[in-house]
């Protein structure tokens, strides 16, 4: 349960995020990669080194998403409608593998806000993604 | 027994070397408390812990953050073999405190999220790597006396 300051903060950093996404995103990736080897296996067909054009993109990809899901968190399912049939049907990743994104999410964001992201925010940050998460495979079955 | 690359070794001691241990135990247990309200129920004597502020001051949290990292300063000082060394705190938290042991990723978690907003850049993905490996080994030794 997202209470109304919770939303209005989460937004307030995507909103903040969207400029440097492409930084963001592929920050959580490599992180990703480095804890959680076999999510690379998603990744054979792109160039995941660290710094490459497609770790940029797609991490820019994947913010972008995010951020646009922030705007309004009560439109969760309408907003990320095309990428859950995107999940479902074509990528198929393992629903398991959100855990590990956000989590890595997560931790970038606390070396790139600091002080800045308090308990508070962690709290409401982690149940967005999660929210998001579970949207996100709402197609699968 | 676990294999620790000389990467790996540096870059655990050092993180353990440049952390508070006061400040990082009363935050990442805070952090816990507050992300993940469930845990609260393996503390009902701790007195108020009814919103984020009231944990962040709450003393026996202060307190308690001390004795997680001092159970976590013996992993860091026998790396090479973390199963032997945490057989007691095992039982320990099986037997008599019966604590689900999922809960020790959570704290995990919330651990390596305070050490990467206190060391900023310096936490890398590989960095962090290393970290969340030693902290797989102390779950994984936490949960080996269970049954």
């Amino acid at each position: 349960m997202l209470s109304k300051k919770e939303k209005k903060l989460i937004k307030e950093i995507w909103e903040r995020l969207t400029p440097v996404a492409a930084d963001i995103g592929s920050d959580a990736l490599l992180r990703m990669f480095a804890s959680y080897p076999g999510t690379k296996t998603y990744f054979s067909h792109l160039d995941i080194s660290p710094g490459s054009a497609h770790l940029s993109s797609h991490g820019k990809k994947i913010v972008l998403a995010i951020a646009e899901g922030a705007k309004d968190i009560s439109q969760l399912t309408v907003t990320l409608a095309p990428l859950q049939t995107l999940h479902a049907y074509q990528l198929r990743i393992d629903p398991t593998n959100f855990k590990l994104l956000s989590h890595c999410m997560l931790v970038t964001l606390a070396c790139y806000l600091g002080s800045e992201f308090t308990p508070v925010a962690h709290a409401a940050m982690d149940k967005f993604l999660s929210a998001f998460a579970a949207v996100l495979s709402e197609k699968y079955r | 027994m676990v294999k620790w690359s000389d990467f790996e070794r540096a870059a655990i001691q050092d993180i353990f070397s440049k952390i508070d241990y006061d400040v990082v135990g009363r935050a990442a247990f805070s952090r816990c408390l507050i992300v993940y309200p469930w845990t609260q129920r393996y503390f009902g004597s701790f007195g108020n812990l009814y919103n984020a502020a009231a944990i962040t001051s709450n003393p026996k949290v202060a307190a308690h953050g001390k004795v997680i990292m001092a159970g976590l300063e013996k992993a860091l000082t026998n790396m090479d073999d973390i199963k032997t060394t945490y057989k007691d705190l095992s039982v320990l938290h099986s037997e008599k405190l019966q604590v689900d042991p999922d809960n020790f990723n959570l704290l995990g978690d919330c651990l390596t999220i305070v050490v990467a907003g206190q060391m900023g850049a310096a936490f890398t993905p590989e960095v962090q790597g290393a970290f969340q490996k030693f902290l797989a080994v102390v779950v994984a030794s936490l949960r080996k006396q269970y049954y």
